[in-house]
């Protein structure tokens, strides 16, 4: 177990390697100068020199990403040039924010989608099936940002009974645990809640209807094992599983909340993503790719290690 | 050769092959015949949308602005700039289709040719292939393409761009892990014992046993790819206005919600039902080719 | 004996594991470890051992799917490499595998599955084709009603019958079957083991047949190679060999052959347990851990193949050579010399 913990570890650093240089090339593959979005255009040649060489775009570019790496490393991650302030603590209050709305919708995401999933297994191929697995495949089919959109018109515009945008009243980026904060929460948890939704019914669906086909399930059955007892098997046989399909829905959903966070104006990393890219912050942008991506490789990391050790059918290699 | 062998050389029954099995088996599925009608329409509407469409989709009128659905003269309403909605939903099938299937198609083509000749090749080369992939691999593919099209701007060519090297590591990873499977099995052995070179054994004996597969999940990626390109024109990114996109408008009605909140959400409906109708197909396909999902 | 036909000296294949943090190796498989052995023209040589003695890696290195990590096979007195390219040599060594489904794509139907070795080596279309139907006729099966079939369509014993046509379809000079008829039904087991008698006289072929029946090799071949860990154990004309087993493995084995006679019955397993783990093969006489003759000599020195008194017929134990230090090495020899 501790050998595959380390393999799996050693697998790790060199994705995490080539994800640090994608993010480092972002800048790099902009049209044109990364200058370009510091200075103001009419800027003269001599200045333009003087910056590039204290930003160090005049070195090779192995040379810059070396050096990039060793700030990163140290938790530097720039200066964003819309607000000149330090990326890293822009980030930071973003990520909690970010991470409360994707942990409360992969929640909820879970607990529907195995209960679609269980109910669509264990009856397949009856209406309930049918209909459950169409809620699960328009789980996947939606744009989650349309969606989002009809909630709000839904339940703030027309019936009034939810804000339909910020986190708080007034757009305060406080946060607290009461009313009127987590009112704030409802609607794009719930809309971010149908991706990974779909997609666990799917995955259950598959596993109860696979191990209710197994021979040892249905020589419970024949055998009149009380449906508890089937149920327990299952549970335990496809937990695994789903866990896991739910721990990598967490990180696409921090990765892709970029779209709801628009939709809801909801303060977190997506949202600062799309000030970057509407300011062309490309510090910002960059900075923040970054760590959604290393946030995304670890959690890949934790749940292949969780599963491992709770699945012991799970091949380690 | 005997005279026997000669004359039934004339008369072979011919046993109806693989991909004829497929297509009667999904004539005989209802859902995926019915996605397949919308996506039909879809496409058509997007050819014939001049022949079709009842105005002018970039002309609008200032003092016919936000108009409700079942407006005289505007069956669905008009948009923030008074042009016809109608007019605007059936052009922009053109730009959102393009935008969410070429992707698609380019990384099916590039995907399958890298992922075929890893696995067939194997070694070294597979890994030094698959460790790239893994790399592209861990990145969530909504913050790639927002990364990519953020860093390269706004533009249909830097969205297409982006879109396909997001959908290329996936299918590049099944393409590999199929043809990993298939080049074990002794068939290929068999063929390499009768002295073809790799490139024909590929051609003859690989291709048409991974191809299915790897198109099955090729067509599931077309509904995702569709909102993943919608979405970054709802972002600001691929496509620029004044062109008809179906993301675009639903970006640039946004602020329309408390004016005239069902016309705003139009858009994102068409994205929906067509995202929907290549998902039901997919599925359809999926198990009428008998490929466990 | 007139110059073999095929040759092998020495044939050794290890494959490395690959384990541990780094993916470094781990050990090796001694696959197959130093066999020799020759065959003559329109001969049957019958190849048995457990499961894991190397039997199918020593089939594919004959026709090079693995290239062999040392050793030499020549073919028709031309050494494969310098003298005989692998292009030649898969021409005239052809193989029959042991799973008739997996064996034939299930794309492709029967007379293009035929046809498609001739025609990459430079036949035309229409005469593969050609070539293709024919072969099914002679394989016994109507070419008119299987030449545009696939292989889901056809049985099991039907499916191995295309794969003997399409391992024809060469007109190799020797067919390697492995465990071609192991999978088969015992009706259809016979059908086919005719088939393949019939076609060897027909057209003058040279079998190697690899199984791990004893009775079907003892009915198909005229010589028989007893493999074990990877090494020659024994190896003989069949009748002096089921008759006389020199080898202690060949004694056991032939021992569990199930008899139809009840006063043969097989009453204890004269081999007990499994066969060492190929990774880390027993030093000595690799068989001396299960032997019942095992003596202190045999976890020392490899034996090598000793000639046995009776032509072609050689053995891999210490028991038969005089003065190898066997504690019945003298007696025994002094018997059957």
């Amino acid at each position: 177990m501790l050998t595959y913990v380390a393999k799996r570890l050693l697998h790790t650093l060199p994705v995490a390697f080539g994800v640090s240089i994608v993010c480092f090339m972002l800048v790099h593959i902009a049209p044109g100068d990364p200058l370009t979005s510091v200075l103001p255009p009419d800027a003269s040649a001599q200045l333009q020199a003087e910056m590039r060489k204290i930003y160090g775009f005049d070195r090779p570019l192995p040379v810059q990403y070396g050096l990039w790496l060793l700030k990163t490393l140290q938790g530097d991650l720039g200066v964003s040039i819309a607000t000149g302030r330090p990326v890293a603590s822009e980030l930071w209050r973003a990520l909690g924010n970010t991470l409360m709305l994707a942990v409360l919708a992969t929640v909820i995401g879970f607990v529907l989608g195995c209960l679609f999933g269980f109910v669509a297994g264990y009856f397949r191929g009856s209406w309930l099936d049918r209909l459950a697995s169409f809620v699960s495949i328009i789980g996947v089919s939606v744009p989650h940002y349309w969606l989002g959109m009809v909630l709000v018109i839904i339940f703030s515009v027309q019936l009034n009974w939810l804000p339909a945008t910020g986190a708080g009243p007034g757009g305060s980026a406080d946060w607290a645990w009461d009313w009127v904060h987590v009112r704030h929460l409802i609607l794009p948890a719930v809309t971010m809640s149908v991706i990974p939704m779909g997609i666990v019914a799917r995955t259950v669906r598959a596993l109860v209807a696979d191990i209710l086909s197994q021979e040892f399930i249905v020589g419970q059955r024949a055998k009149g094992l009380l449906d508890a007892g089937v149920f327990r098997h299952v549970v335990k046989n496809a937990a695994p599983t789903a866990l896991a399909v739910m721990g990598l829905q967490l990180g696409y959903l921090l990765g892709g909340s970029i779209l709801i966070e628009t939709v809801f104006s909801w303060p977190g990393t997506g949202f600062l993503l799309g000030q970057a890219i509407f300011q062309r912050d490309l510090p910002l942008l960059q900075g923040t790719i970054l760590v959604l991506a290393m946030f995304f490789v670890g959690l890949n990391l934790i749940v292949d290690v969780v599963q491992t050790m709770l699945d012991p059918r799970v091949q380690r290699s | 050769m005997t005279a026997a062998t000669l004359e039934a050389i004339a008369k072979v029954e011919k046993s109806p092959g693989y991909w004829s099995g497929v297509l009667r088996r999904i004539a005989r599925d209802p859902v995926a015949m019915f996605a397949l009608c919308v996506i039909v329409a879809m496409i058509l509407m997007a050819i014939f949308a001049p022949w079709i469409a009842p105005a002018d989709p970039y002309r609008g009128q200032m003092l016919r602005r936000l108009r409700p659905i079942g407006t005289a003269g505007f069956p669905l309403g008009t948009d923030e700039l008074g042009r016809d909605m109608l007019t605007r939903l059936i052009y922009g099938a053109r730009l959102s289709l393009t935008m969410g299937v070429t992707p698609v198609i380019i990384a099916f083509f590039i995907g399958s040719a890298i992922g075929i000749t890893a696995g067939y090749v194997g070694g070294k080369l597979n890994s030094a292939l698959m460790r790239t992939i893994d790399v592209f691999f861990a990145f969530p593919s909504v913050l790639l393409a927002i990364a990519l099209s953020g860093a390269l701007g706004a533009g249909i060519f830097n969205g297409l761009l982006s879109l396909t090297i997001v959908f290329i590591p996936p299918i590049a990873r099944i393409a590999e892990s199929v043809t990993t499977a298939v080049r074990k099995i002794e068939y290929v052995e068999a063929a390499r014992a009768s002295g073809a070179s790799g490139f024909t054994i590929v051609r003859v004996h690989v291709l048409g046993n991974v191809i299915g597969p790897i198109f099955v999940y090729a067509t599931g990626l077309i509904s995702v790819s569709l909102i993943l390109a919608s979405g970054l024109s709802f972002l600001g990114l691929g496509v620029k206005p004044p062109e008809p996109e179906w993301g675009l408008m639903l970006n640039t009605l946004r602020n329309a919600i408390y004016v005239q909140p069902w016309v705003a959400a139009l858009p994102g409906l068409m994205i929906f039902i067509t995202s929907i109708s290549f998902n039901l197909l997919s599925d359809g396909l999926r198990s009428a080719m008998d490929i466990k999902a | 004996m007139s110059a073999p036909l095929l040759s092998v000296s020495g044939l050794t294949k290890h494959f490395p594991l690959k384990g541990g943090l780094f993916g470094r190796s781990t050990g090796t498989v001694r696959a197959v470890d130093g066999i020799t052995f020759d065959v003559a023209e329109g001969e049957t040589l019958g190849i048995v051992g457990e499961s894991g003695c190397g039997k199918s890696t020593t089939a594919r290195l004959l026709v090079d799917l693995i290239t062999p990590d040392s050793g030499s096979i020549r073919l028709g007195g031309k050494e494969i490499g310098p003298d005989l390219s692998v292009r030649d040599l898969r021409r005239q060594v052809q193989m029959v595998f042991q799973d008739s489904y997996a064996s034939l794509n299930p794309r492709l139907t029967m007379e293009d599955a035929i046809s498609f070795g001739p025609m990459v080596g430079g036949m035309a279309g229409n005469k593969a084709v050609a070539l293709a139907r024919d072969l099914l006729a002679r394989v016994g099966l109507d070419p008119s009603r299987f030449a545009g079939r696939y292989p889901h369509e056809l049985s099991g014993g039907q499916r191995q019958r295309v794969n003997i046509a399409r391992a024809l379809a060469f007109s190799p000079k020797i067919v390697v079957l492995d465990e071609a008829v192991s999978a088969l039904d015992k009706s259809v087991e016979a059908q086919v083991l005719n088939l393949l008698a019939d076609l060897k006289a027909e057209l003058g072929l040279t079998y190697i047949f690899i199984s791990h029946d004893l009775n079907v090799v003892r009915y198909m071949s005229d010589r028989v190679m007893v493999m074990y860990l990877g090494q020659v154990a024994e190896i003989g004309p069949v009748e002096a060999l089921y008759a006389a087993p020199a080898h202690p493995y060949s004694q056991a084995l032939l021992a569990a052959m199930p008899s139809m006679d009840p006063d043969r019955r097989t009453m204890e397993a004269p081999l007990a347990g499994d066969p060492p783990n190929p990774i880390n093969p027993p030093s000595g006489c690799r068989f001396h851990t299960r032997c019942r003759l095992a003596d202190t000599v045999c976890s020392k020195g490899d034996p090598g193949l000793y000639v046995m008194p009776e032509a072609g017929h050689l053995a891999a134990c210490h028991i038969h050579v005089p003065g190898s230090g066997h504690r019945d090495a003298t007696s025994r020899a002094g018997v059957t010399a």
